[in-house]
């Protein structure tokens, strides 16, 4: 493996105060130059570019967004008009940093949702955001409005003949929202619920119009590949998966934050180099390496390359690649029922294992926390953890809950096990 | 029937969508602006202007966790119950909280003041445990800054 580029384009225009940059601060450290160069090309020239340098989706899924962005609908002969779908609902539990770009950088995630627009030749983009992100909301109304004034958005952009309008969504608030047909739902006004596949987003999405949803993250990368070319973008990173990484670390560390870093970075330099490791007297146990729907990673896998392929065969997952650790002080089956709480709580409603079975899970990891479980009972909720399995579900939320769960019960067991033998949490 | 400023502000949010009826969960937050939450007369003004029954508008304000369909107090209080901030001590926070307002999750002080709802992550994980008072985030939370945080908000 070679040594990346130690660039950080994504967050190096971000001060340290987190004011956001005004537009013509923006212009100033080189912004809108790749949206100007993207109009220069054809919308498959952009499309090619990003797949070449292999952009993996950063909302947690890891789909390439190049070869999203090629299932589209393209030419006279596509209905219209076509959406794009930024989503800045952030909702996984553990996850900040989206909010990073959002608050500190907005300018970014405009030129980066434009270009990708132009390379489907979307019509219409929403920024879809997190309810709680009061001050994103701010700053992502005063840029857009700045963009507009400027004609980086609105009609025959900077003269190229290409229209994009851009508004922002705030979200009311259901981790739902995050999952690609719920988002959608939630657009339009309707409960966010999930709907089966086929047809895909790509051809009959947001309104019933082609629409690609794509994570902020992952868009706020698309003007740099443009400007600097795809060569470049790969070689930010120790990977396959070209690019940076917005890491992060929560839980009992030194040092708790946020760190760009190239993608395929380890969760060991991750966590005790930049977030300074344990704080003193824990150590570390595990980690969930991408929020709560990713399986705990142990000591043994703290050496794997951080991107999605690695991650998925190490057997757990990049996920949103915001890590939270899990001390030898804190309970590994009190934090499952935090989640199962969570995740019981989210569940939409639409499918019956998802609507039933997350609760019961709940209410056993609570049994077993407070003493009340049997031996049974961890294999009982082991053997849930397949029962609750996509495809039983219609999404993925409930299959993203058990990850935690079915990794908890495998690298802990011991731990569930006295909780049984001696009825009660010894953690307390 | 919505006033003329809440029909101007939703109005809008309308020009956004290709359809009037997209923009309920904009027209719910600009009517929860009057006491807090949706009552029957909320639901039924935004089905009115919008051109749906008060059922379909009810169906979607009960899904939504910021849309409150019961009353609450002067202040909300969300207290972030993720993993991150479950880690670093939500459980002692939450103790403090219920005593310390006399409620449980999902109460309101008898005084009006407070209410104190659940909620899943604030996307503040690096200043872990947080809690959101109205539209303000707090964190590094302990028992003695919840006291000084609360004394702020009348």
């Amino acid at each position: 493996m070679s040594e990346p580029l130690r660039e950080k384009p994504l967050t190096g225009n971000i001060r340290p105060d987190g004011e956001p940059l005004s537009i013509q601060e923006y212009e100033r450290a080189g912004g809108y130059q790749g949206l100007r160069k993207a109009l220069k090309m054809t919308p498959r020239e952009v499309q090619d570019e990003v797949e070449k340098t292999n952009l993996t989706g950063r909302g947690g899924a890891g789909y390439p967004a190049g070869k999203k962005w090629h299932e589209v609908p393209m030419g006279p002969d596509a209905r219209r008009p076509k959406y794009l779908v930024i989503n800045g609902d952030e909702m996984e539990p553990g996850t900040n940093k989206d909010r990073l770009i959002l608050e500190g950088d907005p300018h970014q995630l405009i030129e980066g949702a434009a270009c990708a627009a132009y390379a489907i030749q979307a019509d219409v983009a929403y920024i879809f955001l997190r309810w709680a992100y009061h001050t994103s909301a701010k700053r992502l109304r005063k840029a857009l409005a700045e963009a507009y004034d400027k004609g980086y958005l609105g009609k025959n952009i900077l003269g190229s003949g290409y229209s994009l309008e851009m508004h922002l969504h705030v979200s009311a608030g259901r981790y739902m929202c995050g999952d690609g047909s719920g988002i959608l739902s939630a657009l339009a006004g309707q409960r966010s619920v999930p709907s089966t596949k086929p047809p895909h987003a790509a051809t009959c999405g947001l309104f019933g119009k082609p629409s690609i949803v794509n994570n902020v993250e992952t868009l706020a990368n698309v003007h740099h590949i443009i400007k600097n070319g795809w060569e470049w973008h790969r070689r930010l990173s120790f990977t396959e998966e070209g690019g940076t990484k917005i890491y992060a670390v929560s839980g009992r560390v030194k040092r708790p934050g946020r760190f760009e870093l190239p993608m395929g970075t380890t969760p060991r330099e991750i966590i005790f180099e930049h977030a300074g490791g344990m704080q003193n007297g824990l150590k570390f146990k595990g980690a969930l390496p991408g929020g709560s729907s990713t399986p705990f990673i142990v000591e043994s896998q703290l050496d794997v390359p951080m991107d999605f392929d690695q991650m998925y065969k190490a057997g757990s997952g990049l996920g949103t690649g915001t890590m939270i650790v899990l001390d030898d002080k804190t309970c590994p089956v009190g934090a499952c029922h935090a989640m199962a709480v969570f995740f019981a709580r989210e569940s939409c409603g639409w499918c019956t294992p998802c609507r039933e079975g997350l609760p019961w899970m709940r209410e056993m990891f609570r049994a077993i926390e407070e003493g009340r479980g049997e031996m049974e009972d961890i294999d009982i909720l082991a053997q849930q953890c397949k029962l609750l399995h996509w495809p039983n579900t219609f999404c993925q939320l409930a299959a993203g809950a058990l990850m935690p769960f079915e990794s908890a019960i495998k690298y802990f067991r011991e731990d569930f096990e006295r909780h049984v033998r001696e009825k009660r949490c010894s953690y307390k | 029937m919505l006033t003329d400023h809440e029909k101007h502000e939703l109005d809008a949010e309308i020009a956004i969508f290709p359809y009037r009826r997209a923009a309920v969960i904009e027209a719910l937050k600009i009517v929860q602006q009057r006491q807090g939450w949706c009552s029957d007369d909320e639901i039924r003004d935004v089905a009115d202007y919008l051109g749906l029954s008060t059922e379909a508008v009810d169906s979607v304000a009960t899904f939504y966790t910021v849309i409150h369909r019961r009353p609450v107090g002067r202040h909300v209080i969300l207290i972030c119950d993720s993993i991150s901030c479950w880690v670093t001590g939500y459980l002692n926070l939450l103790e403090h909280l219920k005593s310390r307002l006399g409620i449980d999750l999902g109460g309101t002080t008898a005084d009006g003041r407070f209410t104190l709802l659940p909620n899943a992550c604030l996307g503040v994980c690096e200043i872990a445990p947080a809690m959101m008072v109205d539209e303000d985030v707090h964190g590094n939370l302990t028992p003695q800054k919840i006291d000084e945080i609360l004394a702020r908000y009348e």
